[in-house]
């Protein structure tokens, strides 16, 4: 037996739950949130619109008008309750499952839709909104977060950055070194892990022998606190209190937003090979908008009626975005050779060049075959 | 003007740069209360204090990725990579995000940090401490690649470096830190990154060479010179962009092109050098183009490492195989 112990806690990760699946809350949490009706409205509205983006998204996909697709069905809650909670001057770091933060922060759906059309000018950002790239490889984009945070310490600023990865994440060196840097400088960082239980195939507990994700960051000395992923309003909280933490000095704090995938990865991913659907099918009795309306009704705040407007304005919404993003131009070549450097070297310039004049002898375009 | 080695100019130039902008930082390990372990940072912690003097933790993955995030949000970090071997940690930080970010934003956002590392063989070190792996990221575009060669291009190229949009990966030729002294002004000047500079004037061979194989091959150019024989010796100061004028400009001259490199053979710089003579000056070649480079092997540590490393000998070998093909 150990003759003495040298860490205790009496609580390792608080979680927290606020509305439960049955749209049920406990009054004065609502009130500790601080928001109004009109607020609980507005994270409805951008669930029910993300999701009627994601499944014009998926459709899309499948008849060929769009490229590979990363759903987001299922975790509405987690992004719009933690993107509800930032400021114009926070910085969010997304991975790329995102499109509910991304829409949130003022990206168009045009914009979503042209980035996964396989256009690049779908990551260019509009200047003012402080929103970084969609980010491919997996965790890499914590590093970035906390430069990006810790930056703002050291020039004295009051803005925080937010980062979303999931729970594959957090097996790669990355997170490790990100939440470290963090810890250590006290960077105003949210580290925000969308628990999904998959990283494709593999499973949460095949990541880690840890009980929670949430409770990785004791070891790097600071907060993590687990959280309702499905409870819009948990998400919330947890996700305000984190910044308003960070925002006054306290450093970073680490959520862990319990949720699901409800569909596949990505459309070239097939959920029935490696999770039974009796699974899913549990998931979807806590799915995070139906629980949001629940609510709604039972505080009387929400009718059929609208519901109806609401589903046929999202419908609009998302349809003109499409229309726009089929009608766009046909991009040029340069933009593969334009922004390689701020200034364009001469070996870039001479193969553009070279892919020109190729096209050229061809009548502009590449040879039919 | 003062009389400084390598690595004080090195100094002398973050010093520089960090009274003149105050975004301008360094993080690395032991580069803050210890000064770098070759004292590159000495006594910037003194006078910037640790918020611009950083000591990082252990972290190269982490060195490089929060200060990809620093730059994003204004900042101008200089990281330091203790050794060359030791950049593998950083590599995807380095090629899958400093590299594309201003390519995948569509200019919306960039990465102006400096990746500085010492770098090359000679000191002696223990394994990983002696690497070239200048062709890793001459080979990712995005990135510029800078090796100094002396004091003065030194101070000039990192200044240039600091002030660059774009990320730039600062080789030190680490054997050369304290090799000699030359003068260096004590203001702010720059030496342009993508411009060579001709070491020696020469018309019947052209030596390429950089970092520490610069001084070789000058050593080789003199003793061709008690021959009878003029070699010309190109200092690439820049692998990345190249300097093309300036080598075709001298191949076409002399027609003879060697090129030495302490990196492996295979696919390192000199292989693009080869091929770019072979483009753009094909016609003047008097002899097929030599490459005096170290073996296709890892750098072996003390016992060993005069075996591995291209030194005058083999350099005068490979100018006269240019002479006598």
């Amino acid at each position: 037996m150990a003759a003495k112990t040298i860490l205790q806690r009496e609580r390792l990760v608080p979680f927290i739950q606020i509305l439960d699946p049955e749209g049920m809350a406990n009054p004065t949490d609502i009130v500790e949130l601080g928001l109004k009706p009109h607020d609980f409205k507005a994270m409805y509205r951008w669930m029910v619109l993300a999701r009627t983006f994601d499944e014009r998204a998926l459709a899309l996909q499948r008849q060929g008008r769009l490229g590979t697709y990363a759903p987001l069905l299922g975790q509405e809650a987690a992004q719009v309750g933690s993107a509800y909670a930032l400021k114009p001057e926070d910085w969010v770091f997304p991975s790329y499952r995102e499109h509910a933060v991304l829409a949130m922060r003022g990206q168009s759906w045009l914009q979503l839709f042209t980035f996964w059309g396989g256009n690049e000018e779908g990551n260019r950002i509009p200047e003012g909104i402080r929103n970084f790239m969609v980010c491919v490889p997996i965790a890499t984009q914590i590093l970035h977060a906390t430069g990006a945070a810790w930056a703002a310490k050291l020039k004295g600023e009051r803005s925080c950055v937010i980062v979303y990865f999931g729970d594959g994440a957090t097996s790669e060196g990355d997170f490790h070194e990100g939440l470290n840097f963090a810890g250590v400088f006290k960077a105003p960082v949210v580290f925000f892990c969308q628990n999904n239980q998959y990283a494709i195939s593999v499973p949460r507990t095949r990541q880690t022998a840890s009980e929670t994700i949430a409770q990785k960051a004791i070891a790097y000395g600071f907060e993590g606190v687990q959280v309702d992923g499905n409870d819009v309003f948990a998400v919330y909280k947890a996700t305000k209190e984190a910044l308003a933490k960070a925002r006054d000095g306290g450093g970073p704090t680490l959520i862990e937003a319990v949720t699901y995938r409800l569909t596949h990865h990505t459309t070239a991913d097939d959920w029935t090979r490696y999770r039974p659907s009796e699974e899913v099918e549990m998931w979807k009795q806590k799915d995070p908008i139906k629980r949001l309306k629940l609510y709604l009704e039972k505080q009387g705040l929400w009718s059929e009626h609208d519901e109806a407007k609401l589903l046929e304005e999202a419908k609009a919404e998302i349809a003109q975005a499409v229309a726009q993003y089929e009608a766009l131009p046909k991009r040029d070549v340069e933009d593969i050779f334009k922004y390689m450097y701020a200034e364009m070297p001469w070996n870039l310039k001479e193969q553009l060049q070279e892919l020109k004049e190729y096209l050229a002898e061809h009548g502009g375009d590449l040879p039919k075959e | 003007m003062p009389q400084l080695n390598l690595v004080q100019a090195i100094n002398d130039a973050l010093r520089t740069e960090m009274r003149r902008d105050p975004t301008v930082l360094v993080m690395g390990e032991d580069v803050g209360v210890n000064g770098g372990v070759f004292r590159a940072t000495e006594n910037l912690y003194k006078e910037f204090g640790p918020d611009r003097s950083i000591d990082t933790p252990l972290s190269e993955a982490g060195i490089v990725g929060t200060a990809i995030g620093m730059a994003l949000n204004g900042l101008k970090p200089v990281a330091e990579i203790q050794f060359d071997g030791f950049m593998a940690p950083a590599f995807d930080q380095i090629v899958s995000h400093a590299a594309r970010i201003r390519w995948r934003s569509r200019g919306r956002f960039h990465v102006p940090i400096v990746i500085r590392a010492p770098y090359g063989g000679g000191i002696r070190g223990p394994e990983l401490h002696s690497e070239s792996p200048e062709a890793h990221y001459a080979h990712t575009p995005g990135l510029k690649v800078v090796i100094p060669s002396n004091p003065y291009d030194a101070k000039g190229l990192l200044i240039a470096a600091i002030r660059d949009p774009d990320p730039v990966i600062f080789f030190e030729p680490k054997r050369l830190y304290r090799a000699f002294r030359a003068e260096v002004p004590e203001e702010d000047y720059i030496v342009p990154i993508g411009k060579a500079r001709i070491a020696r004037e020469g018309s019947e061979v052209t030596l390429i060479a950089w970092g520490a194989m610069t001084p070789v091959a000058l050593g080789a150019a003199e003793k061709m010179a008690a021959q009878n024989v003029s070699v010309e010796v190109i200092d690439l100061r820049t692998i990345v962009p190249l300097d093309i004028e300036t080598v075709i400009e001298s191949a076409k001259k002399t027609g003879r092109v060697v090129i030495v490199h302490e990196a492996p053979r295979t696919c390192g710089f000199g292989s693009e050098l080869a091929a770019l003579v072979n483009d753009r000056a094909f016609e003047h070649l008097k002899a097929p183009i030599v490459r005096v480079t170290g073996p296709d092997t890892v750098i072996p540590q003390a016992r060993l490492e005069d075996y591995y490393l291209p030194d005058i000998g083999r350099c005068l070998k490979g100018i006269e195989k240019a002479l006598n093909y």
